[in-house]
């Protein structure tokens, strides 16, 4: 087991070198300086790209970068708020973004836990019928297009609820685009606790409990609820994706101080430096997430610890 | 059945003599009768059973007649997507076949006689008085492109490399599921971003960046399907017979995956709309004069409060697109592979 961990450690370490090795040669190949608006002579901008570090060769600057970057200082930022450090941009808005996150991943595997213990529970009636057209229309339809709907209806027409974020009030004003950003994980958990828990239910040892004679709510939550949870961890990894690509054109369409909408704003004023600390920070995110996925699958299901050799 | 009903009395084997057996002849029961059907193809089986998933059949109906829009709207439209009309910017839709809906009026305002404009604008017009209805047909070309570019990255990289790593084995395979591994390790969204960024906005870029992502959900399922015929008795014979790896692969392997290969594409078209529609809703998809569905809900959610109409078209096309691709491969996948069902 460790040596598997180990070994995904390694892994994942070198994919987090890769792409800082892609944005670094992104840097490089950008149009544009820090001081390309500037009204310098050649002379001066020899001096201040010395000043700067950016005339040592190419190694040499990767170095300085991979440095700097492991630091979290990734250079100051070109457009949008102009030379003010990117990380000091960033980092107040990150939070906002991952407390967002987490209500929607959050909403997300509850209501798809419910739903998808309905649905499985009580396989083809109504009730299994209407958690599955849930579910595919929540696999389907974009997460702004549920966000432009519901801000619509329940925001404008029905207003209930704000249309935008309002710093004073975080829970309420995120409450619209916490649910639309939550239908996708809801969608996905529906759909394969659905699938788990008849496979579950189908297998001998519920047999055996039905056999014991215990009730159908205690089989269901005693013996097949808790084996079919296990599998439904292995997708958090694609949930916490989509939930990071939808935090872009969510937190643009309520207005939501967060990294995600503040990468949009940075891609339209071509602000690089603000663009590359936001992709580097989702990538890392994405890699935490994958590999505490596969290593905590190992720890709780020991068939897949066997299976997988470590 | 008990003793007592039993019509003959019961020999121990060594007393049977042959009169004990006789010919009863062909009983007309219906539980004797041919079980065998006619031979139908794994094909047309699927075929059948895709029939039978309402849901798949009706998305397979609503994604031809989207089709049929998108091909001919922009011709009978008789306005090109570009045309600009001076002054007449923001119309509200007018479809004479649907005036009870809409009727050419805003908040009780019948624009079109205010103004004294005499065409119908079906879906009426945007912020430069561009025609909607041609733009939101044009818009779902880009879309449909995008989905067969989709489809043929997923069968040449995807299956090729798949079928590659999977053949071969050892320190090919090796090597390649590492690349693999490390290409995924990347999240999508930003490989697509710096991508698009990187490069001019257009519709190469975003077939290109989707190309570098796309298919490594295809070439993993064809690497197991082919790790799991490769080891199989018509493969050895056909190798015993004197076929190269590269006929193997493809006259004993790939019939054989086909149906998973027709699933897997079919889940990665409503994934390619979804990345053009998003990349165009951020800003990084076509540029003007051309529309995408996605530019066009970027451009509608701008005046979503005033101009609902700019909003509810392409929001409609592009839900009802992602939807119904969606339904047809949740069929296929259940057509092609009963037992997999839900997942």
């Amino acid at each position: 087991m460790v040596k598997y961990v180990l070994k995904r450690l390694f892994w994942a370490l070198v994919t987090v070198l890769l792409i800082l090795f892609i944005l670094f040669l992104l840097l490089e190949f950008m149009p544009g300086s820090p001081f390309n608006e500037e009204k310098l002579t050649v002379d001066q901008i020899r001096i201040l790209k010395e000043h700067y570090g950016l005339d040592k060769p190419f190694f040499e600057k990767f170095w300085i970068f991979l440095v700097n970057a492991t630091k979290g200082d990734f250079g100051i930022s070109y457009n949008l708020q102009k030379n003010m450090k990117v990380s000091q941009i960033v980092m107040p808005r990150l939070w906002v973004s991952v407390r967002l996150g987490l209500q929607a991943i959050g909403l997300g595997s509850v209501m798809g836990v419910i739903l998808g213990v309905i649905s499985g529970s009580n396989q083809n009636n109504w009730k299994d019928s209407v958690a599955t057209i849930m579910a595919v229309v929540g696999v389907s339809i974009p997460s702004f297009v549920f966000a432009l709907t519901l801000s619509f209806l329940l925001g404008y027409k029905i207003p209930i609820f704000s249309m935008i974020y309002q710093a004073n009030h975080p829970f309420a004003s995120t409450i619209l685009p916490t649910i639309s950003l939550s239908l996708f994980t809801m969608a996905q958990v529906t759909r394969f606790l659905r699938t788990e828990l008849v496979e579950v239910m189908d297998s001998e040892y519920i047999r055996l409990a039905t056999v014991k004679g215990l009730s159908r709510i205690k089989i269901l939550f005693k013996h097949g609820f808790r084996n079919a949870l296990i599998s439904v961890v292995t997708i958090f990894g694609p949930l916490v994706v989509n939930v990071l690509t939808g935090s872009l054109v969510i937190e643009k369409i309520f207005s939501i101080p967060g990294i995600g909408g503040l990468l949009v704003l940075a891609i339209q004023s071509s602000d690089y430096n603000i663009i590359v600390m936001v992709t580097f920070i989702y990538s890392v995110l994405y890699i935490a997430v994958n590999l505490l996925v596969d290593v905590l699958y190992g720890v709780i299901d020991p068939r897949i610890r066997v299976s997988k050799g470590a | 059945m008990s003793e007592k009903e039993f019509p003959y009395p019961l020999k121990s084997p060594e007393d049977l003599v042959k009169e004990d057996f006789k010919h009863v002849g062909y009983l007309n029961l219906p539980q004797q009768e041919m079980i065998q059907g006619t031979g139908i193809s794994n094909l047309k089986d699927a075929w059948l059973r895709f029939c039978k998933n309402k849901g798949a059949l009706v998305g397979l109906i609503i994604i031809l007649i989207i089709l049929f829009w998108a091909i001919i709207g922009p011709m009978i439209s008789g306005y090109r997507y570009d045309l600009v009309h001076k002054g007449w910017n923001n119309l509200p839709p007018k479809m004479p076949a649907l005036s009870f809906l809409f009727d050419g009026t805003e908040r009780g305002v019948d624009i079109y006689a205010k103004i004294g404009v005499e065409q119908n604008f079906w879906f009426g017009t945007d912020e430069l008085g561009r025609d909607l209805f041609t733009r939101v047909w044009e818009g779902t070309r880009v879309s449909f492109i995008i989905a067969f570019v989709a489809v043929i990255i997923d069968m040449l990289f995807g299956v090729t490399y798949g079928m590659i790593s999977g053949y071969f084995g050892g320190v090919v395979d090796m090597v390649m599921q590492r690349i693999l591994e490390i290409i995924n390790g990347i999240p999508n969204l930003v490989v697509v971003t710096l991508f698009v960024l990187v490069f001019k906005p257009g519709m190469l870029t975003i077939i290109l960046s989707l190309m570098i992502t796309g298919w490594i959900n295809m070439s993993r399922v064809v690497r197991s399907q082919v790790l799991k015929y490769k080891e199989q008795e018509f493969v050895l014979a056909a190798k015993v017979l004197g076929a190269n790896g590269f006929m193997i692969l493809l006259k004993e392997v790939l019939p054989n995956i086909l149906g998973q290969m027709i699933v897997m594409t079919m889940f990665s078209i409503p994934n390619a709309i979804f990345y053009e529609a998003f990349l165009a809703f951020v800003g990084l998809g076509l540029r003007e004069p051309f529309a995408s569905l996605g530019s066009l809900i970027n451009k509608g959610y701008n005046s979503m409060l005033t101009h609902m109409h700019l909003l509810l078209f392409p929001v409609i096309v592009l839900a009802l697109l992602m939807l119904c691709f969606n339904l047809i491969a949740d069929g296929l996948r259940d057509a092609f592979d009963p037992k997999m069902k839900g997942f």
